[in-house]
């Protein structure tokens, strides 16, 4: 024990390392009171991102990024007790991580903490959240599953959009002409080296400006930053009630860190890693890609607006998105900071969490995509085993209706429900609607035999509210 | 930190002025030295060369059905193993006429499938539907299906392995 006090007491004279930190570790802070657990956000989002790179590189150590055997590669992983487990907490770190930065930046937007002189703080916490979000991309991607694969060849579909540059972005992100062998190392670098590089460079810079410019006091109404005097005000405040952040503050940051750490460890042991799924093989047609839930909202949205805006909102949306970061602590750089004063702050961040909570949901239930694995009618729904019911039942099934159409609960639900079409539409009307279309249901003029044809509206037209009861036999 | 040392004269101030240039302008040429290498391998976009790849005899395909063919592409990269693979929708029109579709749906890249039964192509992703011959019947696809160069070649039908379908 004596030992160990005479090294660290040599190795602190050599280093200066006790005289450069201590003051940094007890720099005084505001006391946040009510609003104190609030703060712990930015250092939770940090300690998810430690989890992510010891996580990381504990995959990386059994990960070969090579088209071929990425997949390969993953199986043996997820097949060691640990392996499952480390997947499992890289994925739920990640979510964290989203989660995380994404409520720290929502903390620190609705206390206005971007205003002066933390305009460069938001800058850069807003290049951490871009960062993040590519980091989430490109990691779901390297699982390299049928998912991941289609995931890149969506991608470059999206940047294809692009005008003038659009085809080289879409053959940048493949690197080369197609998905294969050049396009997983890539995504590789990028997930492993150069986007954490950038992180780490940010986070640097995040830091040493939150030592430079202090943490932002909670706010209060009718107590406006002015520029000229903030720095002096701010001064005065620590001087009268500060507290030295280690450890009257950071203490909350160490229990909440705890609890995230013991969350996704007890996540990734109990639930287990996402699974993988068909292998990347494009041959194989049976693939409906989904993205991961934080991007879930976004399908969603492309898929819900209006078909002519499709291709401007897949550009101009995320760069309008970034526009609003950049903007809104240098259009609203001083002023009121306090939550009440700018009432239209809690409007925009409940738009914002309505936005991915309900389209995430929508886009879960994703009801613009047909069913195509929707099984044929069970002879209790048609109600008859042979017949023209029974036929037309058969051909709602073979002719695709079933998948965008259901009935008494089976089939999807792109299209309107059929379970009362008897009740609501004459055979006429039926027959005009299958053979011209419309705008979302092809044409099946030319498609049905007049014999097919009748059948179905035979079907159709069995589809009633209250089942025609058949005449008993004894009167 | 110390204080800098206090300017003396203006021949010191040109001397100064001087040195400080030349580190930058040495430090930025440094710096593209190591740069242009490295942007450049990550920019050199491999294009594949197009060849005619054989996906089965003429009398393997029924004339007027549409069926999945697979094909190795070009000069695959060694490690690139499944997904050397690039699959399509073959359709024998007549004694000689095929036409191949991409399986790549032109909404936003999902691949679409094949339903025999009703002669259309569906997409699982948003649901757009293509006749038999690849127009677009409903949904939202801006364009019919691509579709790759085929010919039939001493008794062998051929496909032009061809870029992804991108815009």
């Amino acid at each position: 024990m004596r030992f160990l006090k005479r090294a660290w007491i040599w190795v602190d004279d050599v280093t200066g390392i006790s005289a450069a930190m201590t003051p940094l570790l007890e720099h005084p802070v505001p006391k946040a009171r009510k609003s104190a657990w609030l703060y712990v956000l930015g250092s939770a989002t940090l300690v998810a991102f430690l989890i992510q790179i010891v996580t990381g590189i504990a995959l990386a150590s059994g990960y070969v990024a090579s088209a071929g055997q990425a997949y390969d590669t993953l199986k043996f992983i997820s097949g060691t007790d640990f392996g499952r487990i480390v997947r499992g907490m890289h994925a739920f770190g990640a979510s964290a991580m989203i989660i995380l930065i994404g409520l720290h930046a929502i903390r620190v937007y609705v206390m206005a903490a971007y205003k002066y002189p933390r305009q460069m703080n938001w800058l850069t916490g807003a290049a951490l959240l871009m960062l993040t979000l590519l980091m989430a991309f490109t990691g779901q991607l390297l699982r390299w599953d049928q998912t991941g694969f289609w995931s890149v060849m969506i991608a470059a579909a999206q940047a294809g959009k692009t005008p003038i540059i659009g085809n080289w972005m879409g053959h940048f992100i493949m690197a080369g002409d197609t998905v294969g062998g050049a396009t997983l190392s890539r995504f590789f670098a990028a997930h492993v080296f150069f986007i954490p590089a950038l992180i780490f460079l940010f986070v640097g810079f995040h830091l040493y400006l939150v030592l430079h410019n202090g943490i932002s006091e909670p706010p209060e109404a009718g107590r406006p930053v002015d520029p000229k005097t903030y720095r002096s005000w701010y001064r005065a405040l620590l001087a009268r009630d500060g507290e030295p952040f280690w450890p009257d503050a950071a203490w909350r940051d160490v229990v909440f860190a705890f609890l995230l750490v013991a969350a996704v460890v007890a996540l990734a042991v109990i639930v287990g890693p996402p699974e993988l799924g068909k292998p990347p093989d494009p041959t194989i047609v049976e693939a409906s890609p989904r993205p991961e839930w934080y991007f879930l909202w976004y399908f969603a949205v492309l898929s819900l607006i209006p078909k002519w805006s499709e291709d401007w909102v897949i550009i101009l949306g995320p760069a309008l998105f970034i526009a609003a970061l950049i903007l809104i602590p240098l259009v609203a750089s001083k002023g009121e900071r306090s939550p009440f004063r700018r009432p239209w702050s809690f409007v925009i961040v409940a738009f914002i969490i309505f936005v991915i909570a309900y389209y995430g949901a929508v886009g879960k239930i994703a009801p613009w995509s047909p069913r195509m694995d929707a099984s044929p009618l069970s002879v209790q729904v048609v109600g008859s085993s042979s017949g023209p019911v029974a036929d037309g039942a058969k051909l709602f099934h073979d002719k695709g209706c079933e998948y965008c159409h259901l009935v008494s609960g089976y089939g999807g639900i792109r299209g309107p429900d059929l379970t009362y079409a008897g009740d609501t539409m004459t055979p006429a009307q039926m027959t005009t609607r299958i053979y011209s279309g419309g705008t979302n249901m092809p044409s099946y003029n030319g498609n049905l035999t007049p014999d097919q044809l009748s059948a179905l509206l035979a079907f159709l037209s069995s589809r009633h509210r209250q089942p025609v009861l058949p005449i008993p036999e004894n009167q | 930190m110390s204080e800098p040392v206090a300017i003396q004269g203006c021949k010191e101030t040109g001397r100064r002025r001087f040195l400080t240039r030349l580190s930058i302008i040495l430090g930025s040429v440094s710096a593209a030295f190591v740069a242009i290498p490295s942007i450049g391998f990550l920019l050199g976009l491999r294009k594949s060369p197009r060849v005619w790849r054989t996906v089965g005899k003429l009398d393997d395909f029924k004339i007027g059905s549409t069926v999945n063919v697979s094909f190795e592409d070009t000069s695959p990269l060694p490690w690139s193993g499944v997904t050397a693979q690039t699959a399509a929708w073959l359709r024998r029109e007549n004694d000689q006429q095929f036409i191949a579709f991409s399986t790549i749906c032109t909404h936003l890249g999902c691949p679409v499938r094949w339903l025999a039964d009703a002669d259309l192509f569906m997409c699982p992703c948003h649901g757009g539907v293509f006749y038999g011959d690849g127009r677009v019947a409903s949904g939202p696809p801006p364009k019919p299906l691509n579709q790759y160069p085929v010919r039939v070649y001493e008794g062998r039908v051929q496909i032009l392995t061809s870029p992804a379908p991108i815009a």
